[in-house]
């Protein structure tokens, strides 16, 4: 069989897949098997959520949530890639922060919101706080391996070709620890992401789509619960595929430290 | 993501002479002891409330008076207790539906979108749902925590069968192998450092999701729910006992659980250098 029409085969299977599972779901939900507020139909899902884009809820819900996500990001970033790289070029403060990174380390994100609500009260402060402390971690570690594992001898030749230490570290260092670096912010990002649901979820302000997804809960509204998961999964989607994939294209694989997955 | 003690520890075995040893044990500690003075000096100055902000004495006192009366044990075994049911729950199925997809063209074909569909939203997400469907209580939070690290392990099952070596297949087929001794003696431990790698990520995400879950499924018992619960009567010194063991495990899991059946399996078969 040659490739083209394997390919097409596994993406009939695929899709015949995903149909398959969508009548199952549809045909319990309309079984009256299960009450129908619990289990929502498919169209019924579609319209909350068209309906709740179209009157611009879900959008401002979506912006809060965004807003938290890439505030509490910016900041471990911010954070993050300097103190990596300090960690990486001075041993005591590689000495320092290493022992307190591991402790703190295995602490779930989600641990700490009720006391940073008490701390903090309730809201955007404490909601940034926590997606600050899952991001930061990925960041510094890979920051730091990354800065380790520059090739010796890259600098080494740098070195011999008269590079000063400010160029050494713009010109070999950064760009050769980014491809470690890039991924510290992608699982940085996803950790980021997982904490700013719960931490609203938790943490309840008023807007926000982990928050609307808990208080939908106290009125069964499993439509909304279900219409703001795909809007979660979306996002979370976008994310990963469109900004990380694009800011791997324009750095490392521009220029040649890491080649394109083949798939 | 390299993980730091390990980076120690390996520093520490080439320099393993007695002074070098409690240098090295100092240099550990000493960060420590100079965030602990400041916290101290912070909690003393009283800038803020000593309610909220308790020294380390109280906290420790909380937490022996926790100890002793069995409160503490008491939360935290019947978190483990969750964590293992949901994790073993996951591990089961992640391992086979990973290792099906990995062998079967069609049940990739069938699996893969559904699972690619599903796992980037995040695990709390689904929280609500699954306590709307099941209840407040145990059976939602240790179905969630299955559900949710499934998804690690289905994968990196899938990967690592994939990308067995089809040398090995085939000269293991070449000298006569059976279906089923292929699968034991080849692919199975080619695998077996992908699958190791997805139950490390797994149990990972199924600690981070349970401390959560606790919280909002209501559960009796349980740390997530210890350090909730005390929030409503402002015993900061509880929470940060509760948040104390629930790091002290953490760390346990992944050093005394995972790095122990690396070393008695593919370390020692040769599969990746310890």
């Amino acid at each position: 069989m040659t490739e083209t029409a394997e390919r097409r085969r596994s993406f009939v299977r695929g899709a015949l897949a995903l149909l398959a599972a969508a009548a199952v779901y549809e045909a319990l939900a309309r079984s009256g098997y299960f009450a129908p507020a619990l289990l929502p139909t498919i169209p019924s899902i579609a319209k909350t959520l068209i309906g709740s884009i179209a009157d611009g809820t879900m959008i401002e819900h979506a912006a809060f949530t965004l807003y938290r996500v890439l505030f509490g990001f910016g900041l471990a970033i911010v954070v993050g890639v300097p103190l990596g790289i300090l960690m990486a070029r001075f041993t005591p403060v590689e000495n320092f922060f290493l022992p307190l990174i591991s402790a703190l380390m295995p602490i779930p994100s989600f641990a700490l919101v009720p006391l940073f609500m008490l701390w903090f009260g309730i809201g955007n402060l404490t909601t940034i706080l926590i997606v600050f402390y899952a991001a930061t971690f990925p960041i510094v570690f890979n920051t730091w391996s990354g800065v380790r594992t520059v090739n010796p001898i890259w600098l080494r030749a740098a070195g011999a070709m008269g590079a000063d230490e400010n160029k050494l570290f713009w010109k070999v260092i950064i760009p050769g620890a980014s491809p470690f670096i890039i991924t510290g912010m992608r699982q940085s990002f996803l950790r980021a992401w997982i904490a700013v649901v719960g931490a609203e979820m938790i943490a309840a302000s008023d807007w926000g789509l982990g928050w609307v997804i808990f208080d939908a809960k106290e009125f069964l509204n499993a439509d909304v619960m279900l219409a703001s998961l795909v809007v979660i999964g979306l996002i979370g989607f976008a994310f990963e595929r469109f900004v990380f994939g694009s800011l791997e294209r324009m750095t490392v694989l521009r220029w040649g430290m890491m080649r394109a997955a083949k798939s | 993501m390299q993980d730091a003690v390990t980076t120690i520890a390996a520093t520490s075995g080439s320099v393993a002479q007695g002074g070098e040893r409690l240098r090295l044990i100092w240099r550990n500690i000493f960060p420590f002891i100079v965030v602990g003075a400041i916290w101290e000096i912070v909690a003393w100055t009283g800038i803020f409330p000593r309610r909220l902000f308790p020294t380390l004495e109280e906290v420790a006192a909380s937490f022996v008076h926790l100890t002793v009366t069995g409160i503490l044990p008491h939360h935290a075994f019947d978190t483990l207790v969750r964590l293992l049911t949901g994790f073993a729950l996951a591990a089961l199925i992640g391992v086979s539906l990973g290792v099906l997809m990995g062998r079967s063209r069609r049940a990739e074909d069938i699996l893969l979108p559904l699972v690619s569909i599903c796992a980037p939203i995040p695990g709390l997400a689904y929280a609500p749902l699954f306590l709307l469907w099941f209840g407040l209580g145990n059976i939602s939070a240790v179905l969630l925590v299955g559900f949710v690290s499934a998804f690690p392990i289905i994968f990196n099952s899938w990967t690592g069968v994939k990308a067995v070596k089809e040398i090995w297949v085939r000269s293991a087929q070449a000298m006569g192998a059976d279906d089923r001794r292929l699968f034991r003696h080849v692919i199975f431990p080619g695998a077996l450092p992908y699958i190791l790698t997805g139950l490390r990520l797994g149990l990972a995400q199924a600690w981070r999701i349970l401390v959560a879950v606790e919280m909002l499924a209501a559960v009796p018992w349980g740390l997530g729910w210890l350090i909730f619960g005390a929030r409503k009567f402002l015993n900061t010194d509880i929470m940060l006992a509760g948040i104390v063991v629930i790091a002290v495990i953490g760390l346990a899991l992944e050093k005394l659980v995972f790095q122990k059946i690396e070393n008695y399996t593919v370390v020692r078969w040769g599969m990746v250098s310890s």
